[in-house]
């Protein structure tokens, strides 16, 4: 009886059904565990958290600057930057815009720059759907490889105000 | 009317001498009720439940926006409503619910007095002025901040203040249990160990402590911060303190729920854990093993490597989800068992076919138990798994991962025992007792809806906490659909929930008193002739049927977590 005190002797050892699904239950628990460091050695998706201190104007000066050199055209309006391959990148997350437009080459490698200007914004790449956390006075850096063509629309995922739902950016891989 | 007793075979035993006024003796079970504990477990449950009912007309309003058909509220409301939700239901509700759960199992079962009933006042009092300033400051629209309150959003002061009064109060309460076990076992009210019932909340206790010294360590700089007495925390500490009491607290409610789970057992089959040791191992499980469980929101976050990341996902071995396979084996296994003795031997499942459905409390416990476990359970290890986050995180897969968790499960293990705690407390039989029967279904597939079309639409990435996916102009019809499946099984959901909120009311209003003679029996499960309780004591394989159940289960699991593994390889590389 659960409510009741239990005998003095109810100190057993498992055995029989219940102890075969403990031991089924460890097993399955140990293959997931490792399935992490495999995939950390072995696969090509991780959240490594890469991250530098940097000061929200300093992130914007560097975005405005890496916008500047490297643009090749708008995109409603806002400039469409295109990083050499293997080269940084950077995307600026604020209420309520992703800036600027990105655009890169499938197959090469970038490292991207990710940082807020002013709240805590998700960086969320649809139809993908891949998704990083952006805050401000972090520049977080994913080294991230474009495997599909076409137009990606980031969209922001994580609550930042009234204009949230707004807040949509694009990257556009040839 | 009598088959109640008959799981309670202590109830027949003459009882021990209460101290005068103190204690009564339940009609029902022979149990002595401590006179406190019953006043502040009434007062708990009642806070808990107007709580419930806030949280729901919220839950309502905001299933029928994001319902793209539909669209209800502007979109200031929409977020405001979504952080009074947000409140009420994972806080408010279910901590009053817990102080009430706990205040019972540190009396009853243990026939001792509740320690203090001025600590009990102060602990009341602090959590409801708490909570009432929260959802004032968020309907003045002076906290649009959300549950999480990430910084460098800023509420009003008082939104933190009345949190960390909840807060305080909570660890009155808390503090009012641990100090009763102690005179308890001082006093010698009991011999021996505690039931298991009372061990699983007192785990539930101890990680209550922690989780919400998290939320103290969290709270009170962005109190003083949002007073413009200090700097502004760093967002990234911030969030890893709050995920400390946000995530934990999860695994108090998983401790209670579990514990409930084991109690309603008991009262509605007779069941009795099969092996003590493996029961309390796993509470010990969740003890140990859920202290960094703040992890699992950091998983795509900057600042934290892998190592440490990989690390505090599975603190190496996946300890507490062993903990949980290892409840979702033993609670069935001992339902079964029990119907088994009682002479449903027939086939793998004639025990299943047997069980006495038709009482609220075994078919909302049973429906916990499955959605907790199947939905629950599956969804949050794959998601929470460090890689395949990066799919997942800050979708609508997370909030369907936590419906089928928290309400699916939590909330309607509570709802469930409530059909035990009106009748046996506040002495009044159920009224209405056909829609009392159907109640858990309804609510447990309504959530069950939502929490299937909030999963895929998440899978399409569609993004939690937002009011309109129109703008991005991306979303499909495949999205919208999946939208409108959370919108109606919402609106299935929210109907049992106010039926719930009905007759719980109506009940101890109008509800007829039943004291002096046993609770109307909701139906129990009945020994055939010729049957002997413990009469599978030694047969080890008796429970053939949750065997299969829990098979398939583990099946379920592999097949979801491993086809995730595989759209995870799909995506861009990325590190």
């Amino acid at each position: 009886m659960s409510l009741a005190i239990p005998d003095r002797d109810w100190y057993k050892a498992p055995v029989g059904a219940e102890k075969l699904w403990i031991g089924l239950a460890l097993f399955w628990c140990f293959v997931m565990s490792l399935m992490m460091p495999f995939w950390h050695f072995r696969g090509k998706q991780n959240s490594r958290g890469e991250a530098y201190a940097v000061k929200p104007l300093a992130f914007l000066e560097r975005t405005e600057k890496f916008a500047a050199a490297n643009k090749v055209g708008e995109f409603n309006g806002m400039p469409v930057a295109e990083p050499a391959p293997g080269g940084d990148a950077y995307l600026i997350g604020r209420m309520w815009s992703w800036y600027p437009v990105l655009k890169l080459r499938q197959g090469e490698t970038y490292r991207l720059h990710l940082s807020a200007l002013d709240l805590q914004h998700g960086f969320s790449l649809q139809p993908l759907n891949m998704n990083f956390q952006v805050l401000p006075g972090y520049d977080h850096v994913l080294t991230i490889t474009p495997t599909s063509k076409g137009e990606f629309t980031i969209v922001c995922n994580e609550f930042c105000g009234i204009g949230h739902d707004k807040m949509i950016g694009k990257i556009l891989v040839e | 009317m009598s088959s109640i007793a008959t799981v309670f075979p202590a109830g027949a035993a003459p009882a021990p001498v209460p101290q005068p006024g103190a204690m009564r003796r339940c009609d029902t079970t022979g149990l002595q009720i401590c006179l406190g504990a019953e006043k502040f477990i009434k007062f708990n449950a009642v806070a808990a439940v107007v709580f419930l009912l806030v949280g729901g007309v919220a839950a309502i309003l905001l299933a029928l926006t994001r319902w793209q058909a539909v669209h209800l509220l502007r979109v200031d409301w929409f977020y405001r409503i979504l952080t009074l939700h947000g409140l009420n239901m994972l806080i408010f509700w279910i901590l009053f619910f817990e102080v009430a759960v706990l205040y019972f199992t540190c009396t009853v079962p243990l026939k001792a007095q509740l320690f203090s009933r001025k600590v009990a006042w102060a602990s009341f009092s602090l959590m409801l002025t708490g909570a009432l300033m929260v959802n004032t400051v968020i309907l003045q629209g002076k906290a649009d901040v959300l549950l999480t309150s990430y910084l460098p959003l800023l509420a009003h002061p008082l939104f933190y203040l009345g949190i960390i009064l909840v807060a305080v109060g909570t660890l009155t309460g808390v503090f009012n249990f641990f100090a009763t076990l102690y005179t308890a076992k001082r006093d010698r009210t009991y011999e021996g160990s505690l039931p298991l019932v009372t061990f699983g909340a007192t785990a539930a206790a101890i990680i209550a402590v922690v989780t919400l010294l998290h939320g103290a360590i969290v709270m009170i700089p962005t109190f003083t911060y949002s007073m413009g007495w200090t700097a502004q925390p760093d967002p990234m500490w911030y969030r890893m303190i709050w995920w400390g009491l946000g995530h934990q607290s999860q695994q108090v409610n998983v401790c209670a729920m579990v514990s409930i789970w084991y109690l309603i057992a008991q009262l509605t089959t007779g069941a009795k854990p099969l092996n003590e040791t493996v029961c309390r191992g796993a509470f010990v499980l969740y003890i140990l093993f859920i202290n960094l469980a703040s992890a699992h929101h950091l998983l795509v976050d900057p600042g934290v490597g892998s190592a440490w990341k990989i690390w505090n996902t599975s603190y190496a071995m996946y300890l507490a989800v062993l903990a949980s396979m290892i409840h979702g084996f033993t609670v069935p296994a001992a339902v079964e068992v029990a119907l088994r003795e009682k002479g449903y031997v027939k086939g793998l499942f004639g025990w299943v076919m047997s069980a006495p459905w038709r009482n609220p409390a075994f078919s909302g416990f049973i429906l916990s138990l499955l959605i907790f476990g199947f939905i629950g359970g599956i969804t949050g290890v794959t998601l929470g798994t460090q890689q395949i986050n990066i799919i997942a995180h800050n979708t609508l897969r997370i909030t369907g991962h936590f419906h089928a968790t928290v309400v699916g499960g939590t909330s309607l293990a509570f709802m469930a025992l409530t059909y035990y705690v009106i009748p046996l407390i506040f002495r009044r039989d159920f009224i209405w007792r056909s829609a009392a029967r159907a109640q858990p279904w309804l609510f447990g597939g309504g959530i069950l809806l939502v929490s299937l079309g909030m999963s895929f639409a998440g899978s399409l990435g569609v993004p939690r906490r937002n009011y309109d996916i129109e703008p991005a102009g991306i979303f499909g019809p495949a999205a919208h659909l999946f939208l409108g499946i959370m919108g109606v099984g919402a609106i299935i959901a929210v109907i049992g929930l106010l039926l719930f909120v009905v007759l719980c009311v109506g009940t101890i209003l109008f509800g007829e008193k039943n004291a002096g003679r046993p609770m109307a029996d909701w139906g129990t499960a009945q020994a055939m002739a010729g049957t002997r309780e413990g009469s599978l004591a030694h047969d080890h394989w008796a429970m053939k049927g949750t065997v299969a159940l829990t098979g398939v289960f583990l099946a379920c699991f592999a097949v979801y977590y491993f086809a995730n593994w595989k759209a995870l390889a799909d995506v861009w590389p990325v590190r």
